[in-house]
């Protein structure tokens, strides 16, 4: 990987007065891909546009390969940064093919007619998106993941060194989705390319980023690596989630849970109560759970749905004090659930838990 | 498929080419004398110079065929021009008021030199019409920044029509009755009375406009992606803008000048254009559209003078009876995709 190509310092942007986000500091490298993500309305398209020299700068320069775009002329900013955008294609009777080939526009003559070589780029980029059989199909008559994919490649035949793409994944099924990110990594690592894009999907961004820019109240609020930015509550709190939970290990997101006192206790573990859980919580519901170990791949869950939870320290046996809360909770309750079919020797307090319920082999 | 493409598009220049060829002789031949062809090749080559089948030929027919076939050519590049500006399938020079704009400045100006006694040049004529293009446009545009929607921006074009029509309509009736003939013949809309001297004028206009207008499909290509992409791609989107309103009001005005309104040519040759060529590609579609509007003009030419000989139709009678259908079918078939998508 070499240097920084894309580079934008002092940065306020917005429409005529309006400024949306401010004191933007940003250096995108070859061959990485950054993610813009923030609540809705933060300015994050705006920041994507403004990057993409499609609105004036209020403040701050936006410099490609240490140019300052302002000063660039319009063709060596096309030749060096394409955008891929949402913005629904209205035109009639174009082929995707025709879509694709209007990326060369930057380098084709005074009546823009293609060359060999640049027919060979598109064929190229058409394929590497996996495309090629709807050459000739209108652009109209295809399914969004299709146009998407489609804009992509000619994002691609315009041979850029910066890729700016606005959501790109919206509006696509989840197999469309990762196949359109996988394609974003790959052309990133294989030609160098940077990439820069906004994502609702927070468990996408995580996956999928090199590093992941957070857009908040007007300014960059947070600049670092998935690592830095999924950890502890701030996903939550960037997004000021209130109804529901976020967990950013996984990127996952629960639904609020129910509150009050527990009708139900969970013995679950190792992913077995999950279904349990979630079902519960549909039902309106309010449960406890436990024993569950602080490294149990089903803790998050529970600890964002159970009213209350009895847990244990990570590859701990379950000791007695815990098994005695439970039991505290357990005579609350109107009914014992265990989703488990055997016990190991970690968790043999859960099997102590069940006998003791009075529920034993249920 | 890129030869399948190409023979296709060979085919239908081909054909345009050969169409237009057959009309403009039909042109010459028939009439209220019929003139034979080989009395038609002899007028045009010179020989017998003086006889009147020569004069009429030379000075009547053949002036009025080169204009029908240069105006009508004129008249689909400048709807497509603003078909692109408007990104809108059903914008044309009639429709969005901008002939009838014209239509009003030169009625204006014939009407204040014939009082003072001064004929005006042909030029001038253009100049007059291109202001009112200018001025119908104008308004056009800033009703676009307000409507959105293309339904009302077409309807807001007609009612611009309406408005510059009434007006002439207006200062028609307190015209010298020895001015209104003249006004009203040419306010109907016609070919006739087009000198060998007008043709030479229409000519250096429009081949410069139509030129100009071919240089700009690379940007006009771009700029059916929508204005991000087309930007993205490097296109001046101002500069670019305001190329397309400059050359489809001088081609409007050009055909106002010299023939008064033609409706719906604007509209409905480029629309038969790209279902025939079967694409939208500007450096296709713009020589076709012209060779297309040169046939389409010199069709209803020809029937306008034809049908209820020695009465002849005024040519927009004629063009809206074709033109119209194919404009109304042009709206059906965007609704039903816009359903389809």
């Amino acid at each position: 990987m070499s240097g920084v190509i894309l580079k934008a310092s002092g940065l306020s942007v917005g429409y005529g007065k309006k400024v949306v986000v401010s004191g933007l500091e940003l250096e995108v490298s070859a061959g990485e891909i950054l993610t813009l993500i923030g609540p809705n309305g933060a300015g994050k398209s705006t920041v994507l546009r403004s990057i993409a020299a499609q609105l004036p700068l209020i403040a701050g320069t936006v410099s490609l390969n240490g140019n300052d775009i302002a000063a660039m002329s319009l063709g060596d900013i096309a030749k060096a940064l394409s955008i891929c955008f949402t913005d629904r294609i209205t035109a009639e009777k174009m082929t995707c093919e025709d879509v694709v080939s209007t990326g060369r526009y930057p380098y084709t003559g005074r009546l823009g007619i293609l060359s060999d070589e640049d027919r060979d780029i598109v064929r190229e980029a058409m394929e590497l998106t996996g495309i090629s059989h709807l050459a000739d199909t209108d652009i109209r008559f295809i399914s969004d993941g299709q146009r998407q994919t489609v804009m992509l490649a000619r994002a691609i035949a315009q041979q850029p060194q910066v890729l700016i793409l606005d959501e790109p994944t919206s509006f696509l099924d989840i197999n469309n989705k990762l196949r359109l990110l996988g394609i974003l990594r790959e052309l990133a690592r294989s030609r160098n390319i940077a990439v820069v894009q906004t994502l609702h999907e927070l468990d996408l961004a995580q996956r999928f980023s090199d590093r992941v820019l957070c857009i908040r109240d007007n300014r960059a609020d947070r600049l670092g690596t998935p690592e830095e930015i999924f950890s502890g509550s701030y996903i939550s709190e960037l997004y000021g989630i209130t109804s529901g939970t976020f967990e950013p290990l996984f990127g996952m997101a629960e639904a609020s849970k129910v509150s009050g006192e527990p009708r139900v206790f969970v013995i679950g573990g190792g992913g077995t109560g999950i279904p349990v859980y979630r079902s519960l919580q549909r039902q309106g519901i309010p449960f406890a759970a436990g024993v569950i170990h602080e490294n149990d791949v089903e803790y998050p869950i529970a600890r964002a749905l159970a009213a209350e939870l009895v847990t244990e320290k990570a590859f701990e046996p379950i000791s007695p004090e815990s098994v005695e809360k439970a039991l505290a909770i357990i005579k609350r309750c109107e009914k014992v659930v265990c989703t488990l079919d055997g016990f190991g020797t970690v968790n043999m307090g859960n099997k102590q838990l069940l006998e003791k319920s009075g529920y034993g082999g249920k | 498929m890129n030869k399948k493409r190409a023979v296709r598009w060979t085919v239908c220049f081909a054909a345009l080419t050969l169409l237009t060829a057959a009309f403009a002789v039909l042109e010459l031949v028939c009439g209220s004398t019929d003139i034979a062809l080989s009395d038609v090749f002899g007028a045009l080559t010179g020989r017998d110079s003086g006889s009147a089948a020569h004069t009429i030929i030379a000075e009547i027919r053949l002036p009025r065929t080169i204009a029908a076939a240069l105006l009508g050519g004129a008249l689909s590049v400048s709807g497509f021009l603003l078909q692109s500006f408007f990104n809108n399938p059903i914008a044309g020079p009639y429709v969005l008021g901008i002939s009838s704009g014209a239509k009003l400045t030169v009625a204006l100006a014939m009407m204040l030199t014939m009082q003072s006694g001064i004929l005006l040049s042909s030029a001038a004529m253009v100049g007059a019409a291109f202001v009112g293009s200018l001025i119908s446009m104008g308004a056009i545009l800033l009703l676009s920044g307000k409507v959105k929607n293309m339904a009302q921006l077409i309807i807001a074009g007609v009612m611009i029509g309406y408005i510059c029509s009434a007006v002439t309509e207006l200062a028609v009736t307190f015209a010298d009755d020895a001015n209104i003939v003249n006004l009203h013949n040419w306010s109907m809309g016609s070919f006739s009375g087009i000198s060998m001297d007008d043709v030479t004028v229409i000519a250096v206009i429009v081949a410069a406009a139509v030129a100009a207008a071919f240089l700009l499909s690379k940007p006009m290509g771009a700029y059916q992606l929508g204005e991000s992409y087309a930007q993205n791609m490097g296109v001046n989107l101002k500069l670019f803008r305001l190329a397309l309103i400059l050359l489809s009001s001088v081609l409007s005005a050009c055909v106002t000048a010299f023939a008064g309104p033609v409706s719906f040519v604007g509209v409905a040759v480029p629309h038969l254009v790209k279902s025939i060529f079967g694409t939208v590609k500007p450096i296709v579609i713009i020589p076709a559209s012209f060779i297309g509007g040169a046939v389409f003009c010199l069709v209803c030419d020809l029937i306008a003078r034809m049908l209820f000989a020695p009465v002849e139709l005024s040519i927009s009678t004629v063009t809206a009876v074709f033109g119209a259908p194919v404009v109304i079918a042009a709206m059906l078939r965007r609704r039903g995709q816009k359903r389809g998508v």
